[in-house]
């Protein structure tokens, strides 16, 4: 039998089909850095539908609708204000508890939604990808997208409850900044993040189909490593930067400082929650490449 | 002559065994526990090649069907074809968009309304908005779901539900496209509007490639055909030749004595169907056109009236192609013998018998032979024979035509 040399060769870029030079070849391949991004393009109208399904869905099952994407942050914060600012007495950075936890909550909740989405689009769409050949990157793209229109939702609540305590009694003690606009780059880090961390995450339990059991487990850790709750400025001087190696770090506390005026960044931080955030993205995606052109045999 | 639309070069595709279905962590880290203790660790059970070196070429316009039996490697040729998998070796090339029909209704969401699941399944398959847009009521009407289409897809019928997926698939417009038997669903009605849309699609100069087993769907839709056994590519010619192949070859076991089952205690049964040449001589093998002669004997343990005993030929398709009876006679225990002389020239295949003895018109036995005869491919006197259609040839002396 022959050995099978693996070829390093990339697939031929979609042209526009009726063209007399419209190609494709297909050759197994293990080139890592194939990605198909005009396949993407091509099928961009399936990413709007997948988006608008997964929107249309949700508020179809449920019974209160788009009401329970604001329903759920606020009972959250409300609970949170209870037990940890006034039961527990934890401080709050010198914010108003409930704006705290609400802001945690927001600039959280879009890593984490995104996380639940898409950490095991492999096995959780088997059906799908068997049957039938679309870009693959494009579900978890469409969630990304999907989970914007909730944080848009959720946003909209924080702007609410903002110009509540800004304009109601008690004497104001925090502000947003111009930094305001930075708010959708902070975004963006985020969607990359929970993008790579995703696609890792897929590949994995596409191999390893027990470590589904695991994913719940690992967001909620995740979220307490994360100054949600607890602000970065409580902990020791001298190890905020083993927190900051979690790149959300940076990013909650960074969204507080933003929307609140008060949060703890440091510029090291930043750039280091930015290289950690690429760095993932890139091990996601060639995890994700890797595993989905074979996954359906062993799925 | 324009370059061919599909180019396949020397596809394998091999499967490990033992590692089909789930990995768990757990197992990995057991047997990799194992290893350091150093004790053996069994870790390849064998590899399974699903193809075999398969190549081939389509100019665009052809309808390829592929036919084998289970196992042969058609749906895993369809899923290398349809990129949901990648080959272990080889070399394809499309020059043109691809969509499959490997399954009916993929992606339908049951909590949207039949006319927006027309859109997302269309979008999966590769259509774009603006395309379903133009189409949406001819899907609508070929699905005949013109009152239901705003009401979720859960609430449909499974037969509703069928039709509305085919719909949106039988609408593709691809250079290139694909289906795997996914015909074989609905009631008759709607079997023959998927086979008439099927046929369509395949003379309007579309590249369909079909995998099937539904022998006369391949000879009615294609212009030739691949043969798969074992994933290596049998033979690759016209559909008619291709599938005498394949029903040669899937042939039960050829006998000059063919073995009937035991009957029910009814008082009659076969003890022996015998096959041979006019003269007496066993043959189990005979060519088209050639005489030969079936001698049942069979058994009474009661004395019976008006018995009629029958032997019946049957394609391999279980097409039935004769009957014959015997005259009736009035018969007491004892062993009785039957002789059919078979002038009839049938095409070349496999033929099946099935006997039955009655009394009075009432079945006292009836069973399927589990071995066969077989018509070959050649003629009597080896002349030319052009054979085709379930059973009876059209002729083996063709007539002249001549001026009116």
């Amino acid at each position: 039998m022959k050995p099978i040399h693996p070829k390093l060769h990339r697939i031929d870029h979609f042209k526009k089909p009726v063209q007399d030079d419209y190609e494709i070849i297909l050759r197994p391949e293990t080139s890592w850095i194939h990605l198909e991004l005009k396949g993407i393009w091509h099928y961009r109208d399936l990413l709007l539908l997948m988006v608008w399904r997964d929107f249309s869905a949700k508020y179809k099952q449920t019974l209160l609708g788009p009401l329970w994407f604001l329903l759920q942050p606020l009972l959250m914060t409300l609970v949170f204000t209870v037990i940890f600012g006034k039961v527990a007495g934890l401080p709050t950075d010198g914010l108003p508890p409930l704006l705290f936890y609400l802001c945690g909550q927001l600039s959280w909740n879009y890593f984490a939604a995104n996380f639940n989405s898409n950490s095991a689009t492999l096995v959780n769409n088997a059906g799908l990808f068997s049957k039938v050949y679309f870009p693959r990157l494009i579900v978890p793209i469409s969630a990304l997208i999907s989970n914007l229109f909730t944080f848009g939702i959720q946003l909209a609540l924080f702007v609410g409850f903002y110009f509540y305590f800004k304009t109601g009694p008690g004497p104001a003690l925090f502000a947003a900044s111009w930094r305001a606009l930075f708010l959708p780059l902070i975004l963006v880090q985020t969607a990359l993040l929970s993008l790579g961390v995703g696609l890792l995450m897929s590949a994995i339990t596409a191999k390893y189909r027990d470590l589904t059991h695991v994913l719940n487990l690992l967001i909620q850790l995740w979220m307490y490593a994360t100054p949600v709750i607890i602000p970065l400025s409580k902990f020791p001087e001298k190890w905020r930067w083993v927190i900051a190696l979690n790149p959300m770090t940076t990013i909650v506390e960074s969204t507080r400082l933003i929307l609140l005026g008060n949060g703890t960044v440091y510029p090291a931080h930043l750039i280091d929650s930015v290289i950690v955030t690429l760095l993932l993205l890139a091990a996601g995606l060639l995890a994700f490449i890797k595993v989905e052109k074979t996954f359906v045999d062993t799925v | 002559m324009a370059r061919p639309i599909i180019e396949v070069r020397n596809l394998s595709k091999v499967y490990q065994l033992g590692s089909i279905g789930a990995t768990r962590l757990k197992d990995d880290v057991e047997r990799l526990w194992q290893s350091l203790r150093g004790k053996p660790v069994i870790r390849k059970k064998g590899e399974f090649w699903a193809l075999r070196d398969v190549s081939f070429e389509m100019q665009p316009g052809e309808v390829l069907g592929i036919i084998g039996k289970n196992g042969a490697g058609k749906s895993t040729l369809l899923k290398i074809l349809s990129r949901i998998t990648q080959q272990t070796q080889g070399e394809i090339i499309l020059r043109g968009r691809v969509a499959s029909l490997l399954e009916v209704g993929t992606g339908f969401h049951p909590d949207l309304s039949g006319r927006e699941n027309i859109f997302l399944n269309g979008a999966i398959l590769g259509m774009t908005r603006a395309e379903i847009r133009r189409k949406l009521d001819e899907i609508i009407a070929f699905a005949e779901v013109e009152q239901f289409v705003d009401t979720p897809v859960k609430r449909y019928s499974s037969g509703m539900y069928v039709r509305l997926a085919f719909a949106v698939a039988a609408h593709l417009e691809p250079e290139i496209l694909i289906i795997d038997e996914v015909l074989a669903v609905g009631d008759i009605a709607f079997q023959k509007k998927c086979l008439g849309k099927m046929s369509e699609v395949a003379h309007h100069g579309r590249t369909v490639l079909f995998v099937s087993h539904n022998m006369a769907a391949i000879r009615n839709l294609c212009s030739r055909a691949l043969l798969l056994d074992h994933g290596i590519s049998e033979i690759n010619g016209t559909p008619d030749s291709v599938i005498t192949h394949y029903l040669a070859s899937t042939a039960g076991q050829l006998s000059t004595h063919i073995s009937m089952p035991p009957g029910e205690g009814s008082g009659a049964f076969p003890t022996s169907l015998r096959l041979s040449a006019l003269d007496g001589t066993p043959q189990s093998m005979f060519k088209i056109g050639e005489p030969w002669k079936i001698q049942l004997e069979f058994e009474l343990t009661r004395d019976l009236p008006y018995v009629i005993a029958a032997v019946g030929l049957r394609n391999v398709e279980s097409v039935a192609l004769l009957t014959w009876w015997s005259a009736p006679s009035d018969l007491v225990i004892g062993q009785y013998v039957v002789d059919f002389e078979c002038q009839i020239p049938f095409s070349a295949g496999e033929i099946n018998f099935v006997v039955g003895i009655s009394s009075h018109e009432q079945t006292l036995y009836y069973a399927e032979g589990t071995s066969s005869a077989a018509i070959s491919e050649i003629a009597v006197g080896d002349q030319p024979v052009r054979s085709s259609g379930a059973g009876l040839i059209a002729e083996t002396q063709r007539p002249i035509i001549r001026t009116a």
